[in-house]
């Protein structure tokens, strides 16, 4: 039984299958419009998420399944007192597979190790949010071509994010990729990832001001930084403008530079820059749900009988 | 040197760190054992300067290795058989621990569910890191 827990589940070979998968999904949508007829998602998420519930449910639906779930704790068995491992032996007899958010770390791999189907981890507490890391990389495959060679700036609270541990960790794995860490030096990479990429030999550099490298950049990440994430208002006050992307700085970048987002925003990328076409983060979000398509059909082992 | 009286068929650990015996003892459970044992602490080393040194008499299994070489795998066993030593064992650490340290990762999965292990991974063995399997906490000693 394979489940998806972290996006190193996957051997760069297997991501790559699943990014041509989810690549003819995004040409052939119809194609795949009734592969999982008679096949049911179960979203168990304890706790809210509408994004991403609404992704995967919008990937089974568009694969012809349909779906089942909770959206919150509250509306579970888990108020109850039900354990994780309980409720998805009983969701096994429900559904084909299942996708989970819990605000707990390792939940997801709890319920895998006790599941009768496969299980996406979508999101569990601060720990990994594999499909994210999915779709952020199909982001980047898609717009570039490959994901080998370029040079990426990830921006904002870079202790406390997840998606850019992850997607760190992900692209490590590719070739010739240079990483420029953009963060004030209280919300600064964990240890643990310099560590990684020092181990691994990848060339990084951290800087303070967005605004020094976006010349540089092929791939600006985006993430949010909030006010109380520093330890005092006057840190905050001097450099909450290092981090918010408008039209000023993206006329020092790249034509052919993207900026992507995990989303949601709050003010870190102007409006303005929305219709700037060099603004990937929507697109983002539709890429997300062909991912999800792909992972759902590789999951279930269906994947081989469309060619 | 005190003398505590020489052990026919069993097994000494050597070389615990001073002061480390006690902590020993409990984890490996030896508060539970019928058989003989002494510990020693605070005995002079020529390469420690001093150390704690547990007595055991009885079978090896009666302990868990891999316990004892997550807690100091630097300690030596010495197998005894007919008042000789037989065999001296290298500990390595283990590759996995369960239910010897918990988590203490608030967010983790096992704050909340208790009937799960705490189970720890060697990630590192040059810095001697061990993860939770579950949320990834790395463990602090």
């Amino acid at each position: 039984m394979k489940h998806l827990l972290s996006p190193l589940d996957l051997s760069v070979d297997e991501l790559n299958d699943l990014l041509d998968l989810a690549r003819d999904i995004s040409i052939n949508p119809k194609k795949y419009s009734h592969v999982c007829d008679g096949k049911k998602l179960a979203t168990l998420f304890y706790e809210p998420s509408t994004r991403t519930r609404l992704s995967f449910e919008a990937a089974m639906i568009n694969l012809g399944g349909s779906v089942l779930g909770f959206s919150s704790a509250d509306s579970s068995s888990a108020s109850k007192g039900e354990s994780v491992s309980d409720t998805i032996r009983v969701i096994s007899c429900y559904a084909d597979i299942c996708a989970m958010r819990h605000p707990k770390e390792g939940a997801p791999m709890v319920a895998a190790s006790k599941s009768g189907i496969p299980v996406i981890n979508a999101g569990d507490g601060g720990h990994q949010h594999p499909t994210q890391t999915l779709t952020d990389l199909m982001t980047i495959r898609e717009l570039r071509g490959s994901l080998d060679n370029f040079t990426i700036g990830l921006c904002g609270d870079l202790k406390f994010g997840r998606t850019v541990h992850s997607l760190i960790n992900s692209l490590i794995r590719y070739k010739n990729i240079k990483f420029i860490l953009i963060s004030p030096k209280e919300l600064r990479v964990p240890d643990y990832i310099i560590d990684v990429l020092r181990e691994n030999n990848v060339e990084y550099s951290e800087v303070e001001k967005l605004e020094d490298v976006m010349s540089q950049l092929d791939i600006l990440y985006m993430t949010r930084v909030q006010r109380e994430r520093f330890f005092n208002e006057d840190d905050y006050l001097r450099m909450k403008n290092f981090y918010i992307l408008d039209k000023s700085k993206m006329n020092l970048a790249k034509k052919d530079m993207f900026v992507l987002h995990p989303l949601p925003r709050v003010n870190e990328i102007s409006v303005e820059v929305d219709d700037d076409p060099r603004a990937a983060y929507f697109k983002q979000v539709q890429y997300g749900v062909y991912v999800r398509m792909a992972l759902i059909l590789t999951l279930l082992g269906l994947d081989k009988e469309i060619q | 040197m005190l003398n505590v009286g020489q052990l026919n068929e069993g097994f000494v650990l050597d070389h615990i760190e001073a002061g480390k015996s006690m902590m020993i003892y409990n984890n490996l459970g030896l508060d539970k054992l019928d058989c003989c044992v002494a510990i020693i602490k605070n005995a002079r080393s020529n390469k420690m300067g001093k150390k704690d040194i547990i007595k055991i008499e009885g079978g090896l299994d009666l302990v868990d290795l891999d316990v004892l070489g997550f807690i100091d795998h630097n300690i030596t066993v010495n197998i005894i058989k007919d008042g000789e030593i037989a065999e001296k064992k290298r500990l390595s650490l283990p590759a996995q621990i369960t239910n010897v340290i918990k988590c203490r990762n608030p967010r983790c999965i096992t704050s909340i569910e208790q009937e799960l292990d705490h189970v720890f991974i060697l990630t590192d063995e040059e810095k001697q890191i061990y993860r939770c399997k579950y949320c990834e906490e790395k463990y602090s000693r």
